[in-house]
């Protein structure tokens, strides 16, 4: 999970440069995952140097917030909305089929770095109960049936773009994908 | 740069004759103005490309000095989107997608000919009703806080400025002092929407009585609300671009229309977390900081961002303040109940016909609001509760639909009005498992600070997972509702404060369904997979034998074409997958 390069870092000071003001930790924080796609260890501790806070202060904020990720992502996040809406509309169901197909639990990434599974609060598209996002694809009103052809279009389009990669995919790999 | 009253009044004058279709609904002049849905529901339906479209085959045919294509915030009928709606006449066009465009250019835009296959069809009776005016959806409906979604462009200010934007700080700035505006919205009867119903004028009042050199105006838009959607519709579009725009402008900066009133607005972004919506939580998160809430007083009416006095309002009770003052307190308060005056904006999910955003007047009963404006219950079912207040609130039964909405009135029914979340469940829902999800989501976003909050929560999810896995005992239940009573008593804030209320609520109103889990080891709702048994409707099934070749484990049994199937009880793991792929919904769990 080592991100040693120097232009990573030259791209974390702009952003420091444009957001440091009185609490703009968060801000500042949102810019960099923005970036990468998830807050390392490093990172962490880096913007925590740049900004003179404790790295307790960042780690704390990190952790607390839900839109925050210390782990990387696949190239696709779904997000299964577990709002009251489509919750009561059977989103539940819908989460455990994703597991089933993808044999993997909430917030893990399958093994090769296409779908990283998360359940999200609310997106505000309760009209289109039950909901799932695939990237940035909003599929509304689906039934548990329909879980597997929406994912077989995703590997579908990861092959046209030849980026599927054979190997077991590293963290870092992931990383690069995201930035990609 | 406008910089006296008169100046703003050249820009509503000139802008308003730009929207002179909209606003006027001039009918003569053989012009439309297309407005496409941009609201998070009609963005998520792909409303975007249907707008691009329109733009686009409007060009190709020559016909941009007949028709502009606009974007608009939320129409509030999330369920029909993307929503189109062609004004001067306002016909509603609903679920349009990508290929009707080349049918509402040619055949409307052109040839003044509705296309009557996308406009709105009620699901009561199948009537067509061609204008946003005839559909009941919007009948009982009365917009104050939403008047603008669906009329203007949210990213241009001068549309904003066409329907009075502005004017309500002019004549603030003109005509009143401090005090006099205090006043104004103390008798307008305008409390807090953001969910406690604090009267707005007193805090108000609070605020403008500490001295101090600065002092902050916070406007909570942290909703967080699971199923609840109404701020952020309120704040429309970009909001960058609306700062922006007003301090190009001047109406932001330092002396404001030409006064000695400076005022400035800076955003703030949170980044996920229920508890943000609780004041001080939502002040520690604006500066960088965990959002943990501090116990009160002081009140950040005394000292709250930077450690200055600040007045923090939810987005909906600011959008009502310049219609106050417009208007005046009396016509406010000539709406609503005798303690909570105007109009409610609620979120209105789940189990329902209407889905969308929707604002009444408060005292409107919550069955003309499910039953009128939302349309009633989907597919013949029954309903069985509406959950008002998010994970704050309770879950309300049958027998008190009658109840006129106000503060009150839903305490007093163990309910809460909350920021204006409102789900509807029909009979497919367990309310035990109701409990549990909301439960999980207070337990997940509790900040850790206080103790009863932190453990009770968690707790009390341990004790709804075992009823719901089948392994509960009737004291769990009683252990439930004291439990409940400590957690409600015992925490720092607000979210700790209402987290026991969708048990205790449950408990109360369907204790029957609690004790089927418990006693009989059954979930009548056919919800909690432990509990559940599948069994065929000999009636229903037709014998296609899909169920079979569903079932992984041989427990269903029979011949095809020769009904009905059998699924046997000792063979059935309960997993569903022959109640998913049964064509006829002869399946039956519970």
């Amino acid at each position: 999970m080592q991100l040693k390069e120097k232009p990573v870092y030259k791209e974390i000071d702009a952003v420091i440069e444009k957001y440091n003001k009185p609490g703009g930790l968060i801000r500042i924080l949102q810019k960099v995952q923005d970036m990468y796609g998830y807050l390392s260890e490093d990172v962490q501790i880096y913007i925590a140097d740049r900004l003179k806070l404790p790295i307790s202060e960042v780690n704390g904020v990190v952790t607390f917030y839900s839109l925050f990720s210390t782990k990387p992502k696949g190239k696709y996040t779904i997000g299964v909305c577990l709002g009251t809406a489509c919750y009561v509309k059977g989103a539940n169901d819908i989460l455990k089929k994703i597991k089933d197909e993808l044999k993997i639990n909430e917030d893990e990434t399958t093994e090769d770095g296409l779908f990283t599974l998360r359940a999200t609060r609310c997106i505000g598209a309760c009209g289109l109960a039950p909901v799932i996002t695939v990237g940035d694809d909003v599929h509304g009103r689906i039934n548990p049936g329909e879980v597997p052809k929406i994912l077989s279009k995703y590997r579908e389009k990861d092959v046209d773009t030849n980026i599927k990669n054979k190997d077991k995919v590293s963290c870092f790999r992931v990383a690069e994908y995201i930035k990609e | 740069m406008i910089t006296n009253i008169e100046a703003l009044n050249d820009i509503r004058q000139k802008a308003k004759r730009q929207m002179s279709l909209r606003l006027d609904h001039k009918q003569d002049l053989q012009k439309y103005d297309v407005l496409v849905c941009a609201g998070t529901g009609c963005i998520s339906s792909e409303s975007e490309k249907v707008r691009e479209k329109l733009a686009k085959v409007i060009k190709e045919k020559n016909l941009e000095d007949r028709a502009r294509v606009l974007r608009t915030g939320c129409f509030g009928f999330c369920k029909l989107g993307p929503i189109v709606v062609v004004y001067p006449d306002k016909t509603f066009y609903c679920q349009v997608s990508e290929k009707d465009v080349d049918k509402i250019v040619e055949q409307h835009l052109d040839g003044g000919q509705v296309v009557q296959e996308i406009l709105y069809k009620s699901p009561v009776d199948d009537k067509i009703q061609e204008t946003m005016d005839n559909i009941t959806f919007f009948e009982h409906q009365r917009r104050i806080a939403l008047k603008n979604c669906g009329i203007i462009d949210p990213e241009k200010i001068e549309e904003y400025i066409a329907v009075d934007g502005y004017f309500a700080l002019a004549k603030v700035l003109n005509e009143y002092k401090p005090e006099e505006v205090i006043e104004i919205i103390s008798a307008s009867g305008l409390r807090g929407r953001g969910g406690a119903g604090f009267p707005t004028g007193t805090k108000w009042k609070f605020t403008y009585s500490v001295n101090s050199d600065q002092k902050y105006v916070v406007c909570n838009a942290d909703e967080g609300d699971p199923g609840a959607f109404m701020d952020r519709s309120i704040l429309e579009g970009d909001l960058e671009v609306a700062i922006e725009q007003a301090r190009k402008y001047g109406l932001l900066g330092k002396n404001i229309l030409g006064t000695n009133f400076n005022f400035d607005v800076e955003l703030r972004l949170g980044a996920g977390a229920f508890v943000c919506g609780e004041e001080t939580a939502l002040l520690r998160s604006a500066v960088g900081k965990r959002g943990e809430p501090r116990p009160r007083p002081p009140f950040p009416a005394v000292s709250g961002l930077w450690d200055k006095p600040t007045l923090v309002n939810n987005v909906e009770t600011f959008a009502n303040v310049p219609k106050i003052i417009l208007n005046s307190p009396e016509w406010y308060a000539a709406l609503g109940t005798e303690k909570s005056k105007g109009t409610k904006v609620f979120a209105l999910a789940g189990q329902i016909n209407n889905t969308g955003l929707i604002e009444v007047p408060m005292g409107t009963t919550l069955r003309t609001i499910i039953y009128d404006v939302g349309g009633g219950i989907p597919g013949g079912k029954k309903f069985k509760a509406v959950q008002t207040g998010g994970p704050s609130g309770g879950c309300i039964p049958e027998q008190h639909l009658d109840t006129p909405i106000d503060y009150e009135s839903l305490n007093s029914i163990g309910s809460m009005m909350g920021s204006g979340g409102m789900i509807v469940m029909d009979e497919s829902n367990c309310m035990v498992d109701i409990a549990k999800f909301y439960v999980e989501f207070s337990q997940d976003e509790s900040c850790g600070k206080c103790t009863p909050c932190r453990i009770g929560t968690r707790r009390m999810l341990e004790l709804l997972r075992k009823i719901t896995n089948g392994e509960g005992a009737l004291e769990d239940l009683d252990e439930l509702v004291e439990l409940g009573q400590d957690i409600k008593e015992g925490s720092l804030c607000g979210l700790g404060q209402t987290a026991p209320n969708p048990v205790l609520s449950t408990l109360q109103y369907f204790k029957d369904e609690y004790i089927a889990h418990v006693k009989d080891k059954r979930c009548p709702a056919g919800v909690c997979e432990k509990l559940r048994r599948h069994r065929v409707i000999p009636e229903k099934c037709i014998a296609c034998g899909l169920c079979a070749k569903a079932c992984g484990v041989e427990a269903v049994q029979g011949e095809i074409k020769k009904p009905p199937y059998k699924i046997l009880d000792e063979k059935c793991i309960n997993c569903g997958a022959c109640f998913e792929k049964c064509p006829v919904g002869a399946i039956e769990r519970g």
